[in-house]
Formats: C-alpha cells, sequence, structure tokens
C-alpha cells in the first residue's frame, strides 16, 4: 500500500490527480486515430470510428464506420456507402449521429443498424456542412451546424425536431477558430470566438461580450471547452494563455500560461462534481496537461496519438493501446491513502490491518478513533472511499475496514454499507472487459440503474440485466419484465426461426410476468412483418383492449371481434362492428353478426338510434316477426295521416299472423278497426276521436249523448259487462244525467253491484241520489254503502242486524258525540251483547 | 360535509375523496377560466360527488345543460363537455361545436370528460363528423358506484335494466365491473364472491378477467369487505313491485327520491310566522336531503310507517322539555351552557318539524281506502291467495281507468307469484289494458314479457309457493313496532333477496340448492386469492364461516332495493317503445 499514492499527481495545495487503465485496448487499429472521425459516448459509452476517411482519397476506397465498446471489442462495422461524413455524435440514448456534409443526419443503433435520418434543412442542404456539434441539454441531444455561408444552424433536440438558424455575425469573412454550444437558464445559445473578440448568438440576436479579468496580453483566441454540465468555460489564447471561468462569463476562476503557443488539439474540462479545483485538461501531440488554479500544472508524456472524452468527474484518454481514465482524487479517499494522515478513515483501516496481522497495534489505532468520538464517520469514509476505487482488492480492504469499524458501534444504519456492496458488485460487473462499460460510482448514481439497465438492454446484453434486477430486487415491472419484453422484442427480429418456435421461446421465458406486454411485441413482430407471429402473440395477451386494435390493423376483424366480446367492453365490441361494416359487403357482414349474438344486440341498438330501417333487414333476415310487427306499430304512430297509420298496422298485423301471436295480431285488427270508426266519428260529429282508446272513445260518445252508438261500440267490441258498468255510470255521472243513470241501473241486474253507483254519487256530491241506490246494495256491503251516504242510523241497523263487530266499530268511529248519541248508544250496546256471547 | 358516508360500517368517504381527486385533476389540466356544458343526467350523480363550491375553486365560471344549437356565449377559456359516451350526445356536441363562432377572440378550447369511460366508438364518431381535433383533452371520469350514504353505492344507472333484460346490451354490467375493481383497488381485494344468475355470472367473469390483467398490481390493502354477493334483477323481481311501508319507502313511493333529495308539496311546509298571514304561501316545490347525516331522519328512515308516529311524538317531547330548561337555567353559567345547545336544538326542532310534516303528507294516503285495498290485494298475492284467477279489485281498478303503473305493478306482482299466469288469464288483463288505456300499450306490454315481469305459465307448474315457504317469504306474526325479522318493511312479505343474503350467511345456499335451481340462472362461488399476510386469521375450525348476518345488514341491503322502487315509478314515460321498467340489473351490498 506504500505505494498507492505513486500515481498522484499534486495540483495546487489540495488537490491530486491521477491517470489509471481501464482497459488496454485490443481493437488492433492498423491506422492513427488522427485519421480517423472518433466519437465516444459519454457515461463510459461505445466508441464509433469512421476509418479510411481522412487519408485515403482514392476513389473506390469505401470508409468502414465502426463501433466498439470502451474495452475495444467490436460491436459491429458497416462499409459507408453514404455521402462525406463530417461529424459523429451520440445521443443521450446511444444511438449514433452522423452528421454528412449535405445536412442529412442518419441515426444509427449500436450495432451499426440504420433507424432513420433527418435534415438540418435547406439552407444546410445548400451551404453545406462546414463544422458540426453534438451536445446534450436538459432537452435531450442536440445538433449544431456551421455552414459554409458561415452561419449557424441548430435543433436542440432531435427527436422533437425544431430547426432554429441563429442571426449572423456581423463581419465574419471566414470559419472561426473555435465556437462551442452554451445552455443557459434553458436557452441554447452559441459562443464564438472571431479573432480577440467574443460572440453571443441566441435566437434573435448577436452581441459581443467579454471574458472578465481576462489578461490584456491575451492575444486572439484559440480554442474553447464547455463543462460536462455547461457551466463552466475555457479559452485559449494564442499566446498560451487558459482563461477559466463560468459560462456566464461573470465570473473568472483563474488563469494560466501554458507556455505554448499552439493550439491544443483537444481541450475540455476534468472536474468533480462538488470540487473546490477546477480544472481543464489540454492535449497536444506529444503531451496533456492539467490546468487549474495554481501555479504549476502536470504533465504527461503522450506516447501515441489520444482522444480525449469528457466526463462527469474525469476525462477518459483513448488510444491506439490504451484506454485511461484521467480524475481528480475524491475528498474521502484522500484522507485515507494521503500519506501520514491521521483521519478516521486511515486509522480504521490501519487498525483494520493491524488485526489481521493479530496484533495489539489494532487496538490502539481504534481506540485513537474511538477517544475522538469519530468512529461513525471512520466507517463513512471507508465506505464512501470504497466506491471511488476500481480494484475489486482495494474496495474489499475499505469494505472490510468498513465492516471491522461497524462491530464497535451501537445501531449503526446497515443501509450505507449494503448499498455500496449491492452497488459494487453491479459496477464490476459492467466494468468487465467483456461488457466494456466503465463507468465511476459518480457517474453511475448520476446515470441511475434504471437507465444503466437499459443501456445494458441496448447491447442486447439481457442475461446480465435480468440478473442484475433480480440481484437489486428490483419490482418486476420496472425491472425483470422490462427487460423480458425488450428480449422478446429483439426475438421476433430473429428471421431465421419459424413462428411458431419464436412464439413459444417468448411465452417460455415470459410466461404471465407481471407488466408484460404481449401486444406491444406483437406489434413489433407486425412491424417486422411477421403478422402470423403477431397473431400467436397476441394469443398470450391478457388484456383484450391491446389485442383488438392491432387485430383490426392486421384485418383479422373477425378475430377481433371475437376478443372484444370476451373483454365484456361493449365499446370495444361497437368499434370492431362498425369496422366490419366498413370492411365487408353487408351480407357477409349480417353472417358474421350472425354467429355473434352479443354483437348482433349491440348492432342491433346501434341502429334503432341511427339506421331503423337496417333494423327491419336485420329481423328479416332472422325471420323474427315479433319485432318486425312491433316496428311497424311504432312506426305507425309516427305516421300522422291516419291512412299511413293503417297501413303500417296491416303489415304489424300481418307480421304478428307470421309470428304466431294470435293476440296480438287481433288486437291490431281491433285496432284498424277503431280507427276507421274514429275516422268516421270525427268526420260526422266533429269533435276529435283520433287517438282515444277504445275505453276514451265510448265515455266520450256516452258524454257527448250519444248513448246509441256507444252501445254499438260495446257490442262490436265485446266490452266485458262489468266495465261497460263502470264506464257508463262514471261518464254519466259526470255528464250529471242522474235520470240515465236510473234508468240504465233498472235496466238489467247489475253486474257491478249497486255499491259503485253509490260511491259514484258520493264522488259527484249527489247524496240524494246516492240514497237512492243504499238499499239495493246486498247486505255485505250495506253499512259501507250507509255509512258512505251518511244514514249512520241504517247503517247502525245493517250492522246488528249481521252481528259484526269490525262493522259496528266502524261505523261507531263515525259517529260525532253530539248528534248521533242514540245511535252510539244502541251500538255499544249490540256490541257489549256480541261480546258477551 | 361527507359526514353521512362515514356513518356506515365501513368508510366510503376514501371513495368520494378518490372522485373528487380525480375531478379535480381533470380541471386543472385545462388551465383558465372554464364552461362546463352537463349532460342533464349527470347533474345530480356529480353533485353526490362535489358541489359546486368545488367546481368554483377550480375556476369553473359558468354551467350550461346540453342541447343541439349555439353555445351560449360565456366569456371563458374552455368549454367541457361533461358527458355519456352516447352517440346521440355526440351528434348534439358536433353541432355545438360546428356552430361556434370561429371569428370571436379570445377563442375557447373544447374538452370532453366522458362519464363513466371513454369510448373509441364515440371519438369515432366524433372524427367522422370532423370535430375531433377541435377537442383538447378527451378524457374519462370514472363515475361508476357512487356513495350514497354510508352503507349504500348506486351506479345511478336508470336504463340498466332494460338495456341487460330487453336489448341485451350489457354495457352497464361492464360498468359495473369496472366499479367494483376501484372499490376493491381502494378497500382491498374481495376475498369471496357469490352470486345468482346470468348477470351476475357475467360481471365476476369481467372481474375475474379483469384482475387477470394486471398481474403485477397486487392489491397489499387488507380487505376491508368478506364476501360479494351479486344478484340478478331478475332473481326477485317481486321486492321492487310491492309496495314499500318503511317511512323512506314510502316518501319515495309516493314523491320518488332521487340523488338523496325529494320534492314535496310546499303547502304543509309555509313558514308559521305571525303577522305575515299566511298571504304568500310558497309555490316552488320544498327541496330537502335526506341521508343520514340528519340524526332524526337516521332514526326512523328504516322504521315501519306505523311505528314512525311514536318516535316523532317522544322526539317532540324531548325537545320542548329541552326548551322549558331555559327557565331553570339561573346563573350565567347554566344560560350560557344553554345558549351553546341552541343551535343543535333549533335544528333538531326545525328536523322535527319537516318530518312531522312529511308524516302528515303520508299518513293522510296511507289511511285512504285505496291504499288500503291496493294493499291487500298485493299482501294476498303475495301470501298466495288467489293468484291464479283474474281479480276483481284489478278489473276494477282498470274500468275506473286507474294510473296504468299501478295496474302493471298488481298484474306483473300477480304473474311473479304464480311463476306466470295461464294464458287465458293473461289475455284477458292485455285486452283489457289495451282497450282501456290504448292499443300503443301493446308494445310496453310486449317489453314486460320480454323482461319476464309478465309471462304466461309454461309447464303448468307454480314453483312460487315452494320458494315462499322455503325461504319464508311470507311471515305472518308481524311486529312492525319492534321488529325481529326483515318481513316487518312489508308487513309480512320478507324480500326474497334479502333471504338469499340471509341465508347465505347462515348456514350457506347448499341449504337451499333446490329453490335456487328455481330461480332463473346459475348460481355460483367464486375466490379471490389474497397475499399471504392479508389472509384473515380464521378462528375456531373449518366450519367457521357461518356467521350470522348482522340485524342491520337486512335494512342495509334493502336500500338497495329502493332505488330500483325509485325508478319504477319515476322513469315511466311511457311512449312508444320507451319502456316502463328501470333500475338495476345487478345490485350488490357487501357482507361484512
Amino acid at each position: 500500500m506504500d505505494c498507492y499514492t505513486a500515481n498522484w499527481n499534486p495540483l495546487g495545495e489540495e488537490t491530486f490527480y491521477r491517470k489509471l487503465e481501464l482497459y488496454s485496448m485490443e481493437w488492433g487499429l492498423r491506422e492513427d486515430l488522427r485519421d480517423c472521425v472518433v466519437a465516444a459516448a459519454p457515461y463510459g459509452g461505445p466508441i464509433a470510428l469512421l476509418r479510411n476517411s481522412r487519408r485515403d482519397k482514392t476513389p473506390g476506397a469505401r470508409p468502414i464506420l465502426e463501433i466498439y465498446s470502451a474495452s475495444g471489442l467490436l460491436l459491429a462495422s458497416v462499409p459507408w456507402k453514404s455521402g462525406h461524413l463530417v461529424h459523429l455524435g451520440w445521443t443521450a440514448g446511444e444511438d449514433l449521429l452522423c452528421i454528412q456534409e449535405d445536412g442529412t443526419v442518419l441515426v444509427y443503433n449500436l450495432f451499426c443498424e440504420f433507424k432513420r435520418h433527418f435534415s438540418m434543412g435547406n439552407e444546410v442542404l445548400q451551404n453545406h456542412v462546414l463544422e458540426a456539434q453534438v451536445f446534450h441539454t436538459e432537452f435531450g441531444t442536440g445538433v449544431a451546424i456551421l455552414t459554409g455561408a458561415l452561419r449557424f444552424s441548430l435543433a436542440t433536440n432531435i427527436d422533437d425536431l425544431k430547426l432554429r438558424r441563429l442571426p449572423e455575425v456581423p463581419g465574419l469573412q471566414k470559419p472561426p477558430p473555435c465556437w462551442a454550444v452554451l445552455s443557459q437558464d434553458r436557452v441554447t445559445v452559441v459562443l464564438l470566438a472571431v479573432g480577440q473578440e467574443l460572440f453571443l448568438l441566441d435566437n434573435t440576436s448577436c452581441s459581443v461580450v467579454s471574458p472578465p479579468g481576462l489578461s490584456p496580453s491575451a492575444g486572439p483566441f484559440l480554442h474553447m471547452a464547455v463543462s460536462f454540465t455547461h457551466r463552466h468555460l475555457a479559452l485559449f489564447c494564442d499566446t498560451g494563455t487558459v482563461w477559466m471561468g463560468t459560462a456566464s462569463l461573470k465570473e473568472k476562476f483563474c488563469e494560466f500560461n501554458t507556455g505554448i503557443r499552439s493550439s491544443p488539439k483537444q481541450m475540455v474540462w476534468c472536474t468533480r462534481p462538488r470540487s473546490r479545483q477546477r480544472a481543464v485538461v489540454l492535449a497536444w501531440e506529444r503531451q496533456l496537461m492539467v490546468v487549474g488554479n495554481s501555479s504549476e500544472c502536470i504533465r504527461f508524456v503522450l506516447d501515441e496519438d489520444s482522444h480525449l472524452v469528457p466526463e462527469l468527474d474525469g476525462v477518459r484518454i483513448l488510444s491506439r493501446s490504451s484506454h485511461e481514465f484521467l480524475h481528480e482524487i475524491p475528498e474521502a479517499s484522500q484522507e485515507i491513502f494521503r500519506i501520514a494522515s491521521m483521519a478516521p478513515g486511515a486509522l480504521l483501516l490501519e487498525a483494520q490491518k493491524e488485526y489481521e496481522k493479530e496484533s495489539q497495534k489494532a487496538d490502539e489505532y481504534l481506540r485513537e478513533i474511538r477517544e475522538q468520538q469519530l468512529l461513525p464517520e471512520a466507517v463513512g469514509q471507508c465506505i464512501e472511499a470504497a466506491g471511488y476505487e476500481h480494484e475489486p482488492e482495494t474496495q474489499k480492504s475499505l469494505l472490510r475496514a468498513a465492516s471491522f469499524g461497524k462491530c464497535f458501534l451501537d445501531k449503526f444504519p446497515p443501509e450505507g454499507f449494503v448499498r455500496m456492496c449491492q452497488d459494487l458488485r453491479v459496477l464490476n460487473a459492467v466494468r468487465d472487459y467483456q461488457i466494456g462499460i466503465p463507468l465511476t460510482f459518480t457517474q453511475y448514481k448520476q446515470l441511475t440503474i434504471e437507465v444503466l439497465l437499459d443501456r445494458l438492454v441496448l447491447r442486447r446484453l439481457y442475461p446480465l440485466a435480468i440478473r442484475i434486477c433480480e440481484f437489486l430486487r428490483l419490482p418486476e415491472i420496472q425491472g425483470v419484465s422490462r427487460i423480458l419484453a425488450h428480449w422478446a422484442c429483439y426475438k421476433v427480429q430473429q428471421k431465421d426461426k419459424s413462428d411458431e418456435e419464436v412464439a413459444q421461446a417468448i411465452n417460455q421465458k415470459l410466461g404471465d410476468t407481471a407488466g408484460i406486454s404481449y401486444s406491444d411485441i406483437a406489434t413489433r413482430a407486425y412491424d417486422c412483418g411477421r403478422a402470423e407471429l403477431a397473431i400467436r402473440l397476441l394469443e398470450y395477451e391478457p388484456r383484450s383492449g391491446e389485442q383488438v386494435p392491432l387485430l383490426l390493423k392486421m384485418k383479422r376483424s373477425k378475430l377481433a371481434l371475437g376478443k372484444a366480446i370476451e373483454s365484456g367492453d361493449t365499446d370495444l365490441v361497437y368499434t370492431v362492428v362498425l369496422h366490419l361494416k366498413n370492411e365487408l359487403n353487408r351480407g357477409t357482414f349480417f353472417m358474421t353478426l350472425q354467429n355473434q349474438p352479443v354483437a348482433l344486440s349491440l348492432y342491433r341498438q346501434f341502429c334503432r338510434h341511427q339506421e331503423r330501417e337496417t333494423l327491419k333487414d336485420l329481423y328479416n333476415q332472422d325471420d323474427n316477426h315479433q319485432e318486425l310487427g312491433n316496428l311497424h306499430v311504432q312506426s305507425g304512430y309516427g305516421e300522422k295521416r291516419i291512412e299511413g297509420r293503417v297501413a303500417s298496422l296491416q303489415s304489424a298485423l300481418d307480421e304478428f299472423y307470421k309470428a304466431k301471436n294470435d293476440f296480438a295480431a287481433k288486437a291490431t285488427e281491433e285496432q284498424i278497426k277503431l280507427l276507421r270508426l274514429q275516422r268516421h266519428l270525427q268526420e260526422e260529429l266533429d269533435k276529435p276521436y283520433l287517438d282515444l282508446s277504445l275505453h276514451d272513445t265510448v265515455a266520450t260518445l256516452i258524454l257527448d249523448g250519444h248513448h246509441k252508438r256507444a252501445e254499438q261500440l260495446y257490442r262490436d267490441f265485446r266490452i266485458p259487462d262489468k266495465r261497460y258498468w263502470w264506464l257508463k255510470i262514471n261518464a254519466l255521472a259526470t255528464r250529471g244525467d242522474w235520470e240515465e243513470i236510473e234508468k240504465f241501473s233498472k235496466s238489467k241486474k247489475s253486474p257491478i253491484g249497486y255499491l259503485p253507483f253509490v260511491e259514484v254519487a258520493v264522488k259527484h256530491h249527489n247524496r240524494y241520489e246516492a240514497r237512492k241506490y243504499a238499499p239495493r246494495v246486498p247486505p255485505e256491503q250495506r253499512v259501507k254503502a250507509f255509512v258512505l251516504v251518511g244514514d249512520l242510523e241504517q247503517a247502525a241497523e245493517a250492522a246488528i242486524e249481521r252481528k259484526n263487530e269490525a262493522e259496528m266499530s266502524l261505523v261507531l268511529s263515525r259517529c260525532s258525540a253530539g248528534t248521533d248519541s242514540a245511535v252510539a248508544e244502541k251500538l255499544n250496546r249490540a256490541r257489549a251483547q256480541l261480546l258477551k256471547k | 360535509m361527507a359526514a353521512h358516508l362515514s356513518s356506515g360500517r365501513v368508510n366510503l368517504t376514501a371513495l368520494r375523496e378518490a372522485g373528487r381527486r380525480e375531478l379535480r385533476e381533470f380541471l386543472d389540466k385545462c388551465a383558465g377560466s372554464k364552461a362546463i356544458v352537463w349532460d342533464e343526467y349527470l347533474t345530480g350523480p356529480f353533485g353526490l360527488i362535489a358541489q359546486y363550491s368545488l367546481l368554483k375553486e377550480h375556476e369553473v365560471e359558468k354551467m350550461f345543460t346540453l342541447k343541439p344549437g349555439r353555445l351560449p356565449p360565456a366569456d371563458v377559456k374552455n368549454i367541457i363537455f361533461f358527458v355519456r359516451p352516447k352517440l346521440e350526445l355526440m351528434d348534439i356536441i358536433t353541432d355545438n361545436v360546428l356552430r361556434e363562432d370561429r371569428g370571436r377572440s379570445p377563442q375557447r378550447d373544447f374538452h370532453i370528460l366522458f362519464v363513466p369511460r371513454r369510448s373509441l366508438l364515440c371519438e369515432q364518431w366524433l372524427k367522422e363528423q370532423g370535430v375531433l381535433g377541435s377537442f383538447i383533452h378527451r378524457e374519462q371520469y370514472s363515475l361508476d358506484l357512487i356513495p350514497f350514504d354510508g352503507d349504500l353505492l348506486s351506479m345511478e344507472s336508470e336504463s340498466a335494466f332494460k338495456e341487460c333484460y330487453l336489448e341485451s346490451d350489457q354495457t352497464s354490467l361492464y360498468h359495473a365491473a369496472k366499479g367494483l375493481m376501484t372499490l376493491q383497488a381502494l378497500y382491498g381485494t374481495i376475498p369471496q364472491i357469490f352470486g345468482k344468475g346470468d348477470c351476475a355470472r357475467h360481471v365476476a367473469n369481467m372481474m375475474i378477467r379483469m384482475k387477470r390483467e394486471f398481474p403485477g398490481s397486487q392489491n397489499s390493502i387488507f380487505p376491508v369487505f368478506d364476501t360479494l354477493l351479486l344478484l340478478d334483477r331478475n332473481v326477485d323481481l317481486l321486492t321492487p313491485l310491492a309496495t314499500q311501508l318503511t317511512y323512506e319507502g314510502l316518501i319515495d313511493e309516493i314523491y320518488g327520491i332521487q340523488n338523496t333529495y325529494v320534492k314535496l308539496p310546499p303547502e304543509k311546509f309555509a313558514p308559521k310566522k305571525q303577522g305575515e298571514g299566511g298571504k304568500d304561501l310558497p309555490t316552488e316545490p320544498k327541496k330537502l336531503q335526506l341521508n343520514s347525516a340528519e340524526e332524526l331522519y337516521a332514526e326512523i328512515r328504516d322504521k315501519n310507517f306505523n311505528a314512525v308516529g311514536s318516535v316523532l311524538s317522544k322526539k317532540a317531547k324531548i325537545i320542548s322539555a329541552a326548551f322549558e330548561e331555559r327557565h331553570h337555567a339561573k346563573t350565567v353559567g347554566e344560560i350560557k351552557q344553554f345558549v351553546s345547545q341552541l343551535p343543535h336544538m333549533q335544528a333538531a326542532r326545525s328536523s322535527l318539524a319537516n318530518h312531522t310534516s312529511i308524516a302528515e303528507l303520508i299518513k293522510d294516503i296511507t289511511t285512504s281506502e285505496d291504499f288500503f285495498d291496493n294493499l291487500t290485494v298485493e299482501q294476498e298475492f303475495m301470501s298466495g291467495i288467489d293468484t291464479d284467477k283474474v281479480n276483481n279489485y284489478i278489473e276494477d281498478c282498470i274500468a275506473q281507468k286507474h294510473p296504468l303503473i299501478k295496474i302493471l305493478r298488481l298484474v306483473c306482482l300477480q304473474s311473479v307469484c304464480n311463476s306466470g299466469l295461464k294464458q287465458k288469464v293473461l289475455d284477458h288483463y292485455k285486452r283489457e289494458i289495451l282497450q282501456t288505456y290504448g292499443y300503443e300499450h301493446i308494445l310496453t306490454l310486449n317489453n314486460l314479457e320480454k323482461a319476464g315481469l309478465l309471462k304466461p305459465q309454461t309447464g303448468g307448474r307454480n314453483n312460487y309457493p315452494t320458494i315462499r315457504k322455503t325461504l319464508r317469504l311470507w311471515m305472518d306474526d308481524v311486529n312492525e313496532q319492534n321488529p325481529n325479522d326483515i318481513s316487518y318493511v312489508y308487513s309480512g312479505y320478507a324480500p326474497l333477496s334479502v333471504r338469499l343474503a340471509q341465508l347465505l350467511a347462515r348456514p350457506g345456499w347448499r341449504s337451499i340448492e333446490e329453490v335456487l335451481k328455481m330461480l332463473p340462472g346459475p348460481h355460483f362461488e367464486e375466490r379471490q386469492q389474497l397475499p399471504t399476510g392479508l389472509q384473515k386469521k380464521r378462528r375456531g375450525g373449518a366450519g367457521s364461516r357461518g356467521r350470522a348476518m348482522p340485524d342491520s345488514f337486512a335494512i342495509h341491503f334493502l336500500k338497495v332495493l329502493r332505488e330500483l322502487l325509485a325508478f319504477v315509478l319515476f322513469s315511466y314515460t311511457v311512449l312508444l317503445g320507451a319502456l316502463l321498467l328501470a333500475g338495476w340489473t345487478t345490485y350488490f351490498l357487501v357482507l361484512k
């Protein structure tokens, strides 16, 4: 461990930088990097190379586009057949953007598979692309272009392409030596240098800006660099001076003179988040320089041509033979590993080592920490520092120290320790050379596990992704099932396997894992032209709502209909039915419905509101004469003219006969008869009779004194006697024709008895008439009749005669104390007598 | 404000809150001032979820009723249509949108809120009319089960019965299943489902299917409900046909309770203040809300009407005694205490006054001879007397042209109590009705037959007596004042659905297999797996399932039936084709 700090290089008092090798590259490049167009994605992403592009100008020799993992394993390659390529860049989703001279941007995935293309507009097409940059902001991945007309065009989000042409820069005669895209307060602007001046281009204007505190001696700007977070800006002047400050140009951090006047090949920021030191790395042909707020700088010799990749917390350095990472040593690591450090973490690490050696010094160290009450800090420091280490051995020794320290603490929350162990396990797994994602702990936390899983999925590393999900116990929907779904979507594209095989393989793996959408997978299969496979896959989809739209899209409407019915969602059924209606000819459509009663009845409903005629056809088809009859009745009542109505009813009549519904047929026949009669009456008596029921027709006739005619109807329509009697006395009473009532009551024996006569008369407040009929009421109703007419005496007599106690009580309850005391007394006596027995 | 919802065995406020939250979220999506265009049918149910004040807080400035033509002018940024997904309504909306003045400024944005479910069909329809693009937000508001009272949820779907049984349109069943899924999401998975009838089976199937559609979403809420019982309306057609005799039941029979509100004739409620001399009698009907939040109402709503009078007079004595207290209050402290109770006492007094007035109104009707005769016939039928021949009272009523609804209820009741009528009897009634009320009712009668309410007896067997005896549907000794059996609500008849629920609780349906077979549709039982940890620890041995049904349950159950009655009476707008019966197809309550 003595040599642990051997590769630490101090910058100023406080900070150290180290360069460590991530991978030795085995990509076997024959040409120098400088002869290729290179682009490496941040967060340990893949590397794209376009070889042979610059040197070999012989026509016919096609350049080759290659994509490597960060460890130099070839992922895919493809000969470049399109136009002249100006720039390569990666999107945040790890798609490769290839920007051509004509402004066309081709999008490829990690495996050199073409995805889509878009254009940066006509202006770019005409004037060609001089230079291009790909940049990342909170809006997504953007592209900025400097055209041959020295104008800037940019799109801040290529997934929602909105092209912006920035205003002209006054006096710009030749391409600026350097420019960069800045994102400030959610606005994307371009900063460019023209000689000694800086211009800021926003959507509408171009303004001159100047960096505060820049030495007056500094000459024209040759290079500029924006930090990973868009917060910082570095400027390189031709005097060799580097100015560092905020991107808003409001504050200067420091200035450093490199003593080299030629423009560096690359200049990038190398700062970890929340560090006090802010440093910039400059690369020339043969040397690398780290400069910051210090009079000294760190120099490295470059043996090989190198390419710098800025990261959130450092810089990756790519060369033909190696892949290195240059970064500032985080505080926790410094505290622990700095020579002669007395920090609690350092002591704890020592203590643990002594303990392993079974030396009593362990106790001394431990005591020292505990006396200062710093053991929790010590454990925390060790855990944190473990995260920053790349070597599993060092990670382990730090974690062992933390674990050792934890033993001497009560109630130290274990989560931090456990989580760090898990995170490191994941990180070590993805850093493996076979996988080749050299994420640092800081980057990993920034990226989040979900995105990391996405990236594994993009690389088709499904098993590893699933293992990680299982290891971290992620919920199925976010974890395993999502990955399986991606896997399945990839699987359906494998054309060499039969539909049957693929479908089975997918179902075997996926089963009914939570959150799997078989319809998404099926959609993908369909998009790949595998309709049969899509149908097979849809069979596994439990949600009919998801099955139906795709089936319709695939023109499997009948299958869709079955699924819709299964779901019970009538809206879905309707949708399919109407779809079928447009798709099929009428005959086939009806036949299809015949076999699906649910759909048929829904369609009938639809027709009832929208297409009545179709409804008739439907009923006709299945010989449903009853419903046809009903329809005719209904439309008959919509007719204003009586002829029309009769005609409709006549049709209804025929249908009812066909339906063997004799009752309805007869009733309809009667109704036709009645209608004709009513028309006749209407003409003759000049009074509206139409639309009255038979009952009301007869009643109206009686009211108007046409007794003969009423009698005729009573006979013609065979109105039951009882009802006719009720009807007649009610109507006559309303007319006040008591004479006629009396005549009627004597015409023959009343089929409804004589109580109704009493009731009707009382209802019309004619007690005199009522009294006439009371005696004719049979004995069992007589008490009630006398009570109604108000003859309590007779009522009492009748009740006593019948020896009915309930009736006596009824009469009694009507007796008022003053006037009817005699009756009441009589009743009470009779009742008492009755009860005695 | 929602006190009535928390009074039951299960706190339904959560359901209401969920509904309110969803509404707020939608309103906030449409930034700026808004006007709501209402599908009139929805205003009642929405009132139970959110009052106008909530809408106002979210910048709803105007409300209109949906009707064809140009929308009224209103200076708002957003016009939101609250509608059911029906094509007829889409046509109206299309008309509204097409007539909107494009030149007006500022332009108004359109949105649609589908209740309870967004519909592809409607959107397709709007698309064909070329207006779909005019709507910025098209969303759905899953108002399936509306909390009515502490123990009552309703779908407020008045046409459900008609749709299911006459038109074979099972849309409302789909909504019911969805609603039950929402209920389960809030109150935990219900471990057992029992059911009887085709529709019930269909709903249960859909629920099981919906659960399978989201296998990942394991519900981790401890189940509040033990059992779900689904019953088809046509299993028990009898109950809604008979006249209810509880206080609330009678209010409903006579005046109709809609969305918990009742409109009453104003005369009895005239302010009795001296000096005004009663010169302006109010002409507007008096509108009262009836729910358990009102202490007195909660006490008397489920009493047999014959027992209500004594409670009211007892209450009157207590209240006047309480007011008398003031004469005894001597010290300042006592007076202060008295005054602090005053608002509560005054509320109690006005509540008492209201209910006394209502009781008087009802009494006028229940003491009439006609009410009595009608009830006698009903009870004869239900107890199985003379159900197989033409009834004189019904004939007389027809002859005197009593309201058709009354006749139809009686005839249907007789048909149900006789497992259908003899063809001759049926034809006689039908002929009488057609001749008296008009031929066009041939459609009404046809619809009743299709729904099974009226039918010819087939096979010549009358099952009703067996059903009545096995399920003890008729009780001769009814105690109306202090009831010990549910039959008191009909003064003799114990509702069939309640009996089914009671028997399910104990001893289980296995004991009545025979009768279940006589009722229409299959009966079934489903169990829904609960995650371990949520399973209830069973007390005792294997046979501990049969817990007795709590006394109050039967009543709770009845409130569901009550809904149907309201509809029977008030959605009766027989014009050709339109139909008399509406209401619930599948109603459910939950055994706790």
